[in-house]
Order: C-alpha cells, then structure tokens, then sequence
C-alpha cells in the first residue's frame, strides 16, 4: 500500500489549503472532477476548502470518453459515466481533480472536454498521485504523493464511495500473474492509458 | 454488440440496456452550450434515403454531426437512383467513397440485409418497408424507461395498423425482450396473424383495456401502404380505435400517450389528446437524437484493436 486513509486525508487537506493560498481565497472557484474515481476526490476537497474558508465551492463531475484520442483503436466502445457541470465556469478558475497523472492523455481530453461548457479564466490540476510517464506536456499544478514507477506496474486509487474503503495500492505486472489473475481490460478514465492493464476488484494488498 | 442494426432481435436485453444508458449520457451533451462531442472524428455516415422521411432522416444527420462525424445525405430524388441506378450499384459507389455507416430506409424489406453483403460498413435500418424499424422501438423504450422508471412489467398497447407497421414490430420485439406485457389493438383486418407468436395478446376492444394501461401507443393509419379495404371509413376507425378525449380521459393516472409520427389527428389520434400533458410526442423526437447518437457510438466508437480485425477477417472469410 502506497497511502492508506489517513495519508490520503492529509494529503486532500494539504492541496486544499494550496488551491486557496494560490488565488487567495476560494472566491471564483470550480472543482471538476473526472469521473469515476475524481469526482469523488473533488467532492471532499471542496468540503475541505469550505471548512477553511466558510465559503461553499461548486463541484461538477467530468466524462472525458467523448474526448478520448483512442476512440476507434479498441474493439469495444469505451464505457461512458455520467457528466454533470450545473454551473457556468465562464470567468472562472477551475481546478480539474483525478486520481492518477499518467500519461497525461486525460488531462488533455478534460481540457477539451472543458472548453466544450465555456471558457475558465484558468485551469489547473490537482492529482492525488503523479506516477510519471508523461506522453504529453503536461504537469500538475497540486499533488498528493509523486511516485517513481515503471509502465508495467498498476496504481488504483481506491475510494470509499466506490470500493469501500480509501487507499491508494500499487500492483506490479508481474505479481498479478504469477497469481493467475485474470487480467480485466478497463475503460475507466483514470489514467487514460490505451493499453493499460487493469486487474479486476482484487487489491494490491492481497495479491502481494 | 452486433455488427449491423437491421432489427431488434440484432440487440440483446443488455444491448438495449446499454445503448439506452450510454443515451443518457448523450442527452446531457445535447444540453451542453457546445452541443457535439469529437467522439466519431473523422469517421463518415452516410443516410441513404430512399423513402420519404423527415423526423428520422434529421434525427440520424444531427446524431452523427454531434459525434462530429462527417455526414452524407443521399436521397433517391436527385441521385442516380432517379437515373435508374440499382440499390447494389449505388451501394458499391458508397463503399468506394469509404463509408463506415450507411443508415438506410427504403420501402422494401429486408433491403438492409442485402446491403451488408456488398459493404464493410455497419448497416443501421432505418425502417424498410413493413419490416422493421428499430431506432425507433429504441427511443419509444427510452422514452418510455424515463418517464415510467422502468420497462419490466409495463403494460403497454399498440393501437391500430399493427400489420403495415414497422415500428409496432420493432417496439412489441424490444418491448418483449425487455419484459413488458404487450397487447395489440386494431380491425382484425391490421392485426398480423402471427402476432399471437410475438408473445403478445390481441384484442379488438380498445375500451376494455385503456383503463389497464401504462402506455397508449398509437400508430398512423399509413394510408400510402394500404388499399381502403381494411377497414369501412375514417370515420368508423376513429370511432372504434381513435384515442378520442373520452378515451384519453379514461387512462390512469402517470400513464403516457405516445406515437411515432407523423401525426394523422382526427384519424387515431384527436388534435385535443396529441396536446395534452401526458402525450410525449415531442420528448420522443428530442430523445431520438440521444439514442441514435448512443447507436452511431457504439457501433463506429469502438471496432479497432487486434479483436476486431481478427472478427473482421473471419466475417470475410465466411
């Protein structure tokens, strides 16, 4: 396990108080997070901010598949969740939120998929982990944890809403099928790897 | 998911769940500031029309413009159809051109059947002739799952010229698969014979079951694809099966009115009824760009990778 639930709150906490010390303040403020694991990041970031600053922040969630740039390499249609964005980020800075920068394809397909609802003053990025890799020139602006990895290793994210409890675990390639693992090929946006290769409900914990 | 759409029995249950869920999310784009995603960027749909259409012929041209596909109209009047060209020739021409999805409505059955076997692309039936048509029977279930919450255990009635219409085929076959419990009303004369194999009752009495039901389906009295015979008058049709206010009046309370237009009101439907409340004429037609954008998606947004080619190969080689 690379952050069990207590590193993952202060780790929210910190970037919280960073999102406001950069604007002074949360006056202006969008979180967007990109779903499926994102938007639940930014749901407790903003509560974070509001407990700082006594001012309510809006959250939207973010489908990217649309903006995918693999749409039509795989064989199946990449699974859409759901995009909700109910207030005008016009004039405003939004701060994207996931939960692994990878390649940083996502990134660049959120950025599209923003503009497609209006033009932000500014867009910045708060990521939970950036494990590197980047094939575009991308960066975060707020980062919970930087973690050296190679390609072949697996970092989840995992969130109490979705997977019943908060860590963030690391696989590595070749453990997971030294277990047999069947390997499960997800559409999931969260690192927007192609390729990727994702194991199925099983944590890192386990299969280690 | 099947390659081509020809007819509802091309889809699974979970495929209509699939198609009708990924819709929702295509709503939402619809009611975006920008209304088009890049999702089919670069890929090109071609609508070969060679029935007269409106609703369905736009609907499918919006649906693919807002995937930001690039998107041919082709219609009979004004093409080399009008010169004499066969639908095999013109299909080849359209295969040339790169097509990765041809949309056809033509006035023969079974025509997009035959279009699979002289093109690559994906085939999505648009309606040919009294066979099928189901885009349609997609947006009627979507329409209907989100007005109603649900598609299981709906009682749904499919009122008059059950026999020349493809969109009562299509929607009693997706109404079935997804667990609904259909009848059908109309004359003897329009109700098919084998209708009874559809899984689906039959009754003539449209009074005795309005008050039963979740939905009041109404069909146009397709006066182009029948001889007058079927039934007396227009008069006594509206009388015995029209959806007249008293009727309207009798539905229970929640119940939806809904019919795939073009509208004949005076015929099976009264002007006064097709305006009220409960008729989701209208929502039918908005939810129809959704659902056909969710189609195009899923047939054109995947397709690639080493599975599919390998699929490809083994189509050809068959």
């Amino acid at each position: 396990m690379l952050l069990d639930e207590d590193d993952i709150r202060r780790a929210l906490t910190r970037i919280a108080h960073e999102i406001i010390e950069r604007d002074k303040g949360a006056a202006g403020l969008v979180l967007v997070g990109i779903a499926n694991r994102g938007d639940h990041l930014a749901r407790r970031l903003a509560e974070e901010i509001e407990r700082i600053e006594g001012s309510a922040v809006p959250v939207g969630v973010l489908d990217i598949t649309f903006y995918r740039d693999d749409i039509g390499l795989r064989a199946e249609a990449p699974e859409v969740h759901e995009t909700r964005i109910d207030i005008g980020i016009t004039h405003r800075t939004v701060v994207l939120v996931d939960d692994v920068l990878y390649t940083g394809r996502t990134i660049r397909a959120a950025m599209d998929a923003l503009t497609d609802f209006g033009r932000p003053a500014r867009i910045r990025l708060a990521v939970l982990v950036d494990r590197g890799h980047r094939e575009l020139p991308i960066r975060a602006d707020f980062v919970g944890k930087n973690v050296p990895t190679r390609r072949s290793d697996d970092v989840r994210v995992l969130v109490r809403e979705l997977d019943g409890r908060d860590a963030v675990v690391v696989q590595e390639a070749g453990s997971l099928s030294a277990n047999g693992d069947a390997l499960e090929q997800r559409s999931g946006s969260a690192t927007g790897d192609a390729l990727e290769q994702r194991s199925g409900s099983a944590t890192g914990e386990e299969l280690r | 998911m099947n390659r081509h759409v020809l007819s509802m029995h091309d889809l699974t249950a979970d495929d209509v769940i699939r198609v009708l869920d990924t819709a929702e999310s295509f709503r939402e784009v619809g009611s975006r500031v920008i209304k088009k995603v890049p999702a089919l960027r670069g890929r090109t749909v071609v609508n070969f029309f060679l029935e007269n259409s409106t609703r369905t012929r736009i609907s499918f041209e919006l649906a693919a413009k807002r995937l930001s596909a690039d998107v041919i109209n082709f219609a009979a009047g004004g093409s080399s159809v009008s010169k004499g060209e066969s639908l095999k020739d013109t299909a080849l021409t359209l295969q040339a051109m790169g097509a990765d999805a041809i949309v056809i409505r033509h006035s023969s059955s079974g025509s997009p059947l035959q279009l699979t076997g002289w093109v690559d692309g994906h085939v999505l039936n648009a309606g040919d002739g009294t066979h099928e048509h189901p885009t349609q029977a997609l947006l009627d279930l979507y329409t209907m799952r989100e007005k109603l919450g649900r598609l299981e255990g709906l009682r749904v009635a499919i009122v008059g010229d059950v026999l020349h219409s493809r969109v009562a085929r299509s929607l009693c076959f997706g109404l079935v698969k997804m667990g609904a419990d259909v009848t059908l009303i109309g004359p003897p004369t329009l109700i098919p014979p084998d209708a009874p194999a559809w899984g689906v009752q039959v009754d003539y009495d449209i009074d005795g079951v309005i008050p039963k039901l979740d939905v009041c389906y109404m069909l146009r009295v397709q006066r182009e694809r029948q001889r007058l015979e079927y039934f007396p008058s227009v008069r006594e049709y509206n009388r015995l099966f029209g959806l007249t206010a008293t009727r309207a009046g009798a539905l229970p309370e929640g119940s939806l009115i809904m019919h795939p237009g073009p509208m004949n009101r005076g015929v099976e439907i009264d002007s006064d009824v097709a305006d009220l409340p409960q008729a989701v004429i209208e929502e039918q037609v908005t939810n129809g760009i959704a659902v056909r954008m969710s189609l195009l998606y899923l047939l054109l947004g995947g397709g690639g990778g080493a599975e599919a080619s390998a699929e490809r190969e083994e189509v050809l080689r068959a």
